[in-house]
Parts: structure tokens; sequence; C-alpha cells
């Protein structure tokens, strides 16, 4: 009987795994295998015309942060690469900030909605998101052009004679992500709210708290899961952001994405942007590792 | 406070419900603009002279259009055909089984695609695939397909999955009990109802294809463009209202798919 048993859990591992095999596998060529093939080519030396020759330097790694002078070979700090991230970190955050700022009372007011209408409304978020990145920031770089809606609107008005440059600014990449990413913070905002007793928030009141009471001393510690959880899935694709700095920069404002794709095409340094690249999925991950830890005290539900 | 019990509500809170008024304007309004824009009979994107659909002819008679958006479309169709298939296999290996050795590498394995910024797993494949193309001389869609499957395996997975744990075992134990081959249980029984998610994963992983723009911009081989890379390209030159009218066929194919997609995941409540 017991042999039964096992033979039968024997074959239902074999299933499992069987099953599981085309996924793994493509998963494995197309995503997993290359991030290590990826950490292997930022150990070598770059190639003459862009490739690597395989010498084994941890040159790359050094350049991330450092750079030698060429002409006397003193060590000082990478300007160009340590200002991009600065600016990639500076704008994610202030992207994040905008986002809950933005989002906050968004979220609370679907929350507060009818039972049947909230998913109304969270498909209303959600469609935007769903739609193409690239058009929606094609849609932003459109109205805030030097010819654009919002300037030409501020003109034909009187308000003001000149266009304001807007559009290939640091403000612009900032505006830009905020608009692709704050579907990602209303979405988790709104599933710690919509659980949020409300009957607490009436008690505060009755209870004399000041509005802005309520919100820091009864809504905010409830609803800090899905703050917390919002703040990264912002700040993580913005801190990865390609499109929307590359369209909204104008090739003048470099986020770190942009800066990775430089190496592969006309830095022709092949192992400096695999380096690049594992710095900035090691950051990504540092952030996803909190916002487990966070998401798994707390038990949040997202995606 | 005599009011605090009837006349106040806290669910009324005037401020947050304008920030909320703003918030939905603003995600809408550029998206409206440039559709509205898409139908301008001038060339600008930003002053009105009439309606026209002369943009639309514009960009159905450009061959490279055209190309691109086949090309879009055979990609987008292959990458959820072999997405969704692989995740309605992975679906029924990790949902309603007890707890395996090695379930949360596996469920991680799945997500990365989630997980891993889009530019590095774009450079990863460009040095991978550049590798092989030197290689073996091909050059062709396979792969694009690849890349693509990979990353739409996530987004079929999930609808999937949750479809499935909503889905009670007790049917299919009947049929089991009553000598049914678990081939055709899961004929039967299992893929009947599971097949609302299927399809919403598909969907999903169909949209996700078709809005590429980073992976593709990188694994693609010369002459390869799809229409959101084609776009980009385009954004460099002088913007006209032919990109918006693409755009503006993409948007709905999109907003189709999301409004499909959410009817069909709420059908199981």
């Amino acid at each position: 009987m017991s042999d039964l048993a096992q033979s039968r859990e024997k074959q239902e591992r074999r299933n499992r795994w069987l099953l599981l095999t085309p996924a793994l596998v493509i998963l494995l060529i197309a995503a997993s295998g290359p991030l290590l093939i990826t950490l292997t080519y930022s150990f070598l030396t770059p190639g003459d015309y862009g490739g690597v020759e395989w010498r084994f330097s941890t040159e790359a790694w050094f350049n991330v942060i450092f750079q030698r002078d060429i002409f006397d070979d003193t060590l000082g700090f990478a300007d160009a690469h340590l200002s991009i991230l600065w600016r990639s970190v500076k704008l994610s955050l202030m992207t994040t900030i905008g986002a809950v700022i933005l989002g906050f009372p968004t979220a609370y007011f679907i929350a507060t909605r009818p039972p049947h209408s909230r998913d109304i409304w969270m498909l209303l978020i959600m469609i935007p998101f769903w739609t193409n990145l690239l058009i929606r920031t094609f849609a932003v770089m459109e109205l805030i052009r030097n010819e654009g809606t919002v300037n030409s609107l501020l003109i034909w008005s009187g308000v003001i004679d000149q266009p304001i440059q807007i559009l290939f600014t640091e403000t612009a990449i900032m505006i830009g992500m905020l608009y692709v990413y704050l579907p990602l913070m209303v979405l988790p905002l709104y599933a710690s709210m919509e659980r949020l007793d409300f009957n607490l928030v009436e008690a505060g009141y009755d209870l004399y708290a000041t509005r802005f009471a309520v919100l820091r001393r009864i809504i905010l510690p409830l609803v800090k899961p899905g703050l917390i959880a919002g703040s990264i899935l912002v700040f993580v694709p913005s801190l990865g952001a390609y499109v929307t700095p590359r369209v909204m920069g104008g090739g003048k404002q470099l986020m770190l994405g942009n800066l990775i794709e430089l190496q592969f095409g006309q830095g022709r340094n092949w192992p400096l942007g695999a380096a690049l690249s594992i710095t900035l999925l090691a950051i990504v991950m540092v952030a996803l590792i909190f916002y487990v830890r966070s998401a798994g005290r707390e038990e949040v539900g997202h995606g | 406070m005599a009011n605090s019990a009837k006349g106040f509500d806290v669910r009324k809170q005037w401020g947050f419900t304008t920030i909320a008024a703003v918030c939905f304007v603003l995600l809408y309004l550029p998206v409206v603009l440039l559709v509205v824009y898409s139908f301008n009979a001038g060339t600008s994107v930003a002053i009105w002279e009439g309606f026209s659909l002369q943009w639309y002819r514009s960009a159905w008679d450009n061959q490279q259009v055209q190309e691109a958006t086949v090309r879009s479309l055979v990609l987008a169709f292959w990458a959820s055909l072999i997405a969704t298939s692989a995740a309605v296999l992975a679906a029924l290996a990790t949902t309603r089984v007890r707890p395996f050795k090695g379930y949360s590498t596996v469920f991680a394995a799945i997500n990365q695609p989630l997980m891993v910024p889009e530019i590095v797993t774009a450079v990863a494949l460009l040095i991978l695939f550049a590798g092989i193309k030197v290689q073996t001389g091909y050059t062709g869609l396979g792969y694009l397909v690849l890349a693509h499957s990979a990353f739409c395996i996530p987004f079929a997975y999930l609808p999937i999955r949750a479809r499935l744990q909503g889905m009670d075992l007790t049917l299919e134990q009947a049929a089991s009990d009553l000598y049914a081959s678990p081939f055709q249980v899961f004929r039967r029984i299992t893929l009947p109802q599971l097949w609302p998610g299927i399809l919403a994963g598909a969907m999903l992983a169909f949209v996700i294809s078709l809005d590429d723009v980073v992976i593709t911009e990188f694994v693609k081989s010369a002459g390869q463009d799809t229409l959101p890379t084609y776009m980009l390209g385009q954004l460099r030159r002088v913007v006209t209202p032919e990109v918006n009218a693409i755009s503006t066929v993409l948007l709905a194919i999109s907003v189709t798919m999301v409004i499909a997609f959410f009817f069909l995941s709420r059908v199981k409540k």
C-alpha cells in the first residue's frame, strides 16, 4: 500500500516537472540565462568594434564609478556616470512622491464609492496602464512641446508670449514617468484602502480629531503596506526607464537606461554596459526584497 | 457635535475628490487629444484645422507601416500562443497541488520578467542573440518570437492561475472515479472551466507583445521594425498626425482587449 502511494507520488512529481518544462525552458533561454551571460560579459575586455574579447578584466566595474585621467593616469570619480545615476534616483524619487500626491486621494475616492462601481473606477485607472507606454509618452510629449497644446493655449490667452521650454528637460521626464506609472501607485493603495474599516475613521471624527489627525493617526498606519507597495512599484520601473527619458529627454537628459544603451551603441563598451545593467538590476532587487519583506509582514495582495 | 452621527460623511472628502477628478482628467486628456488630432486636416498635432481621414489613409498607404503592422501582429500571435500554452501547463503544475519543494523558485522564475527592468533583459538578449546571429547566420523573426514569448509568460500565467484557484477539484475527482482518463478529465472538465482564464491570459499576452518597445528595439535585426519601434524611430523627425493615426489604431486594439479581459475575469464571481 505504501509502495503504491510512493509510486503515485513519484509520478505526480514527474508530471509536474513535465508540465513546467516548456515555460521554464523558454524563460531559461530568454530571461534568466542571458542575465548570467551579461554578468560574465561585465568581467571581460571590450572589443574594438563592440562585442568583447575573452580576457578577464575588472575594468568595467571600476569604470562604473571611477575614471582614469587619460593624461596623467590619476583617478577620479566618473562624473558623467555619477550625475546620470543621481538624476535617475532623483527623478524616480520625485516621480514616486508625485504619484503619492495624486494617487492617494484617487485611491481614497475609489475606495469610498459604492462597491459595485469601484471596479469600473479601477478599470478607468487600469485602461491607460495597459495601453502602449510609448503612445502614452508620445501623447504627453505632444501636449508639452513648444508648439504643443499647453504652450499654444498659454500664448493664445496672452499669459506668455514665448513658449515655455518643458520638453527635453528633467521636468519633462518626470512628468512623463508620473503619467505612465501613476496607475501602479493607485492599484495597491486601493487594495489596502478597500479593506479599510471606515468606522474607525468615523470614530476618530466623533472623538474630535481634526482631518489631519485622522489622516495621520488612523488612515496612514492602516494603508501603509499599500503605500510602500505602490511606492516601490513606481520607483522600480522609473529607475529602469528607457523609453520615457529617451522621448522626453531628447537624448540630452540621460537616465541609467539610456546610459546602458549608449555603451552598446556609440560607446562600444559592452562590458561597461553589462556592468551598469547588473548595477541597475542590483538596486531594483534590493528595492523588491524590501517590498516582499514589508508585504509579507502585512500581507498585502497586488497584481 | 450632533451632526457627526448622520450629517457628516467620512466618505466625502472634497479635497480628495477634487484631486481624484484632476487625476482622472490628467490620465485621459493627453490620450484624448492624441486621438482627436489624428483626425486633423492640417499637418499640426496642436492646431485644429478641420476633420479629415487623410492621415489614416497616408498611414495605410505607407509601405513601412504596412510591413511593421503585419510583423507586429504575426509576432504577437506566435508569442501569445506559445506563452499561453506554456502558461496553462505551468499553472496546472503549480495550482491546486500540495506544496512542493522548489515551488517558490518556480514561481519566482515564471514571474522574473515582471521584476527585472526591461532594459536589463533587452541588453542581455542583445548580447546572447548577437553571438548566435554571428554563429548561425540566422537573422529571422525567431529571436523576437522567443524573446516575446518569455516576457509574455507571466502575463498569461497569472490570470490562468487565478481562474484555476477558483475552481474546485470535485468535478475532476468525480470524473476520475467514473474511469475517465487523465486526458479526458482535462479535455472535458478542466479545459471548459478554465477557458475564460486562458482567453484572458492570451489576450493580455497579445497586448503586452503588441506594445513592447524596449526588448524589440534591442533584439530586432535590421529591417525588422514592429509598429512601436517604427514609431520610436519616427519621433526623431517632424511629427505629423500620421503617428497619431497609427497610435489611435493601436490604442483601439489595446483598449478593446483590456475591457474584454476585465469582463472575462469578472464572470467568475
